[in-house]
């Protein structure tokens, strides 16, 4: 099973890919996880790549080789539409986030991408995440949101997701977390 | 238990494991995580350097002393040590040495991608090269163990995908490593030509023992399997060889330098044609080549940037005439290509008031390594050259002594961890040599592209130990500066003056333009600026600050709120007085 998860620096991709991993390990199944750090940070484009099953080679996901895309942003699933699987699974936060880019006037943020993706793909979830997020009480959950959506397109029981969200988030903040999952899960 | 480690986790990991007593280096990408994990096992004394070349010396002297030691730096960071490394390479060790070259194929973070296999080669050194987290870990072990068993140095390197990828680890337990006996032997340790000379005939000798050893080490991996083709690899590109082609033969050299011809030659007779797949320089390639034995590498892969396995698989299908088997994937030809998304200055980000001043001065810019290498991106393309860490100072030196034209118009651009690592020697020439450019140190009291690293300037340790700050202003002046201003860079007007008055002026000047990075100062967030839609003439001189809280939508200049930190620089730049300053109520 290999899963994308993509998004621009800050929208929360490490915590997901963090409790995906662990579900995975508790799974006793073979992970490997493969991320850039460095650049990427300063509100550039964020790429973490997984891989989970038996036994795994290469810790990266080439084009037409993702199961799962999870989109943390409308342009980050168009820009990495190439890596998913012809029949595989994309699954957007409708949010937009500009590049500098388009800030400055130089280039056009596409229109109407959930439309043009859902043309080439039969498994296209789109979902306003921040809204769900700010619902459970908290914009910064919305990658929460994301991860319940992704929980019920994989194979994992919920109570192995709901552990793995215990360990990794601080027991301050989980009960908003298990909200905001419960919302993902609802329309994945 | 296994866990899941970066192959930099594992790296400290194996560091604790082997009861390393010292661990040093300078922040790099992608390098930084092991220092900083290492501060996780306390048994280790762990520290940052100013530099790599110092923090080599300090390895050098724990390993003197009878400690074994640990010692990470980003490719282009060896280059800065080469000189402790070639030397200590003859006196050899006393507590094993073990040197971390993180290499970056592709340039990820980086300013080049050379390949640090050829310093090892260079230093007459051996090189390990891990294929996951689990080999990094017990090759740290492992390289400890030839570190002291061949008195030597050893570099374990690896590169980007390998220290950033996570990979399951079964940990082991730490060995009690105690520290070996200190005795004064300056045959071995003062190189004077006398001494290094016989050191010298003591390394060629160690290298024919490593080659003999290369023979039946268990850091190399033979798997035989089909013999039609077999592949020589190591590193991350064993993993993309394996996702190619599960069923091939494959040599997975642990061991890169030195290689034993005859154990290489036994792989080779047994399958019909022989691969070498690497990344970047044909390091191996030419040692195979050198052997007598025919192989085939860089005929078919790049020496420039990373490998993947869907290239292994298609150039050797090709080459060997196989049918084609690549993977079928979405067509994306109709589709609007996505505007790229480059990495930005913050929102709030002190850099950006010095690299608008600069650009709006029209100043010849030498730039130098960090966040504020940024600057260089449109709209602020401010800067004029980015060599190396430290490079600023001198290169603005020689602008000016060779091209009068430029004198009084060329300005170095240094951060403050940079400063530190090299800049002070620059300084000290621009000085010594009656420069009259102006230095600006960007301090914004962190190492900050790397991850907020602390340095000698942050009053902080690598533990978060306060320390006394050493004084950027108090070097500057007691190098000779006389002209040493500190400006605070939000204050846009003062800062033009400042920077105006020091280009002009005939003698040396620092300006220290100071301001935390903005990520360290968590602001309140009720404080941001506001346009006033009806002042505002649609200038778009805002714009060009570049910033990525003022966006154009629609053809109108419009503020994203969620992200202005308020830091107030678009409301000083703005001409009609239409964006109210943070705190002041909009009426």
């Amino acid at each position: 099973m290999n899963i994308l998860l993509v998004g621009v620096g800050g929208q929360g991709t490490i915590l997901a890919s963090k409790v995906l991993t662990e579900v995975a390990m508790d799974s006793g199944l073979e992970v490997k996880m493969s991320e850039i750090h460095g650049m990427a940070q300063r509100g550039g484009s964020v790429v973490t790549q997984i891989k989970i099953g038996k036994e795994i080679f290469s810790p990266l996901i080439e084009k037409g080789e993702a199961d799962i895309i999870v989109a943390f942003e409308q342009l980050e699933a168009l820009r990495w539409l190439e890596y998913l699987k012809p029949q595989g699974a994309m699954v957007i936060n409708t949010q937009i986030i500009e590049p500098v880019p388009v800030i400055m006037g130089k280039a056009q943020y596409p229109q109407e991408i959930v439309e043009k993706i859902k043309d080439k793909v039969e498994r296209v979830i789109a979902i306003d995440a921040l809204k769900c997020a700010v619902e459970c009480g908290n914009p910064k959950v919305s990658n929460v949101v994301m991860i319940g959506v992704l929980a019920k397109k994989m194979d994992f029981p919920q109570e192995v997701w709901l552990k793995s969200l215990e360990k990794k988030v601080p027991a301050a903040y989980l009960e908003t977390n298990l909200k905001a999952f419960a919302k993902g899960y609802e329309q994945g | 238990m296994k866990v899941l480690l970066s192959g930099n986790e594992a790296i400290a990991r194996g560091a604790y494991e082997a009861g390393v007593k010292v661990a040093v280096g300078y922040p790099g990408t992608p390098s930084t995580e092991i220092l900083e994990n290492i501060v996780n096992y306390q048994e280790v004394y762990a520290q940052w350097s100013p530099n790599e070349k110092v923090a080599f010396e300090v390895a050098i002297g724990a390993s003197i002393a009878g400690g074994r030691a640990l010692v990470t730096m980003k490719h282009v960071g060896v280059n800065v040590a080469a000189d402790p490394l070639f030397t200590f390479s003859y006196t050899g060790v006393n507590g094993g040495l073990v040197l971390i070259s993180a290499d970056d194929p592709g340039m990820h973070s980086s300013q080049n991608e050379q390949d640090n296999r050829r310093y090892a080669k260079f230093a007459k050194i051996p090189v390990l090269e891990p294929s996951d987290s689990q080999d990094a870990k017990d090759f740290v072990g492992e390289a400890y163990k030839i570190s002291e068993k061949f008195d030597t140095p050893v570099m374990l390197r690896i590169t980007t995908r390998i220290a950033h990828s996570q990979t399951t680890v079964q940990c082991a337990e730490p060995q009690e490593q105690t520290i070996k006996a200190y005795e004064k032997q300056p045959q071995k340790y003062v190189m004077i030509p006398a001494y290094a000379r016989s050191r010298h005939v003591v390394v060629e000798e160690r290298l024919q023992k490593l080659t003999e050893f290369a023979k039946d080490t268990s850091l190399n991996k033979l798997e035989l399997r089909d013999k039609k083709f077999g592949i020589i690899t190591s590193g991350i590109c064993y993993q993309y060889v394996k996702e190619a082609f599960p069923e091939a033969s494959i040599l997975k050299l642990g061991l890169t330098f030195p290689l034993n011809q005859e154990y290489i030659k036994e792989f080779a007779d047994q399958v019909e044609k022989l691969y070498i797949v690497e990344e970047l320089e044909p390091f191996l390639e030419e040692a195979v080549s050198l052997m007598g034995i025919e192989v085939t590498g860089k005929a078919l892969f790049p020496v420039i940037g990373e490998i993947s396995a869907s290239q292994i698989k298609e150039k050797i299908e090709q080459d060997l005439g196989l049918k084609d088997t690549t993977t079928s994937k979405i067509g994306v030809e109709d589709l609007p290509a996505a505007p790229g998304r480059p990495p930005v200055l913050c929102p709030g980000c002190p850099h950006r008031a010095v690299f608008y001043t600069l650009k709006k001065l029209k100043l010849t810019v030498a730039g130098d390594i960090g966040c504020y290498t940024l600057g260089a991106l449109p709209p602020l393309e401010a800067l004029d050259s980015c060599i190396c860490m430290g490079a600023s100072i001198g290169n603005a030196l020689g602008m000016e002594k060779a091209n009068p034209e430029l004198a009084g118009k060329v300005v170095a651009v240094i951060g403050d961890s940079t400063f530190f690592h090299s800049g002070i020697t620059g300084l000290v020439d621009m000085v010594y040599n009656k420069g009259r450019g102006t230095v600006l140190v960007l301090d914004n009291r962190t190492t900050a592209m790397t991850g907020h690293q602390q340095h000698p300037g942050t009053g902080k340790t690598l533990q978060g130990e306060a320390i006394d700050a050493v004084n950027i202003a108090a070097i500057a002046k007691a190098v000779g500066v006389k002209r040493v201003i500190e400006v605070d860079p939000f204050d846009l007007p003062r800062l033009e003056e400042v920077i105006k008055e020091e280009t002009a002026s005939p003698e040396t000047s620092l300006i220290i333009a100071k301001r935390p990075c903005a990520l360290l100062t968590k602001n309140n967030k009720n404080t941001t600026v506001a346009i006033d839609e009806e002042k505002c003439v649609n200038c778009k001189q805002c714009l060009a600050l570049g910033c990525p809280a003022i966006a154009l939508r629609d053809g109108r200049v419009t503020l994203n709120a969620a992200i202005c930190t308020g830091c107030n620089l678009c409301a000083q730049v703005c001409r009609v007085g239409a964006i109210k300053k943070a705190g002041d109520d909009l009426e």
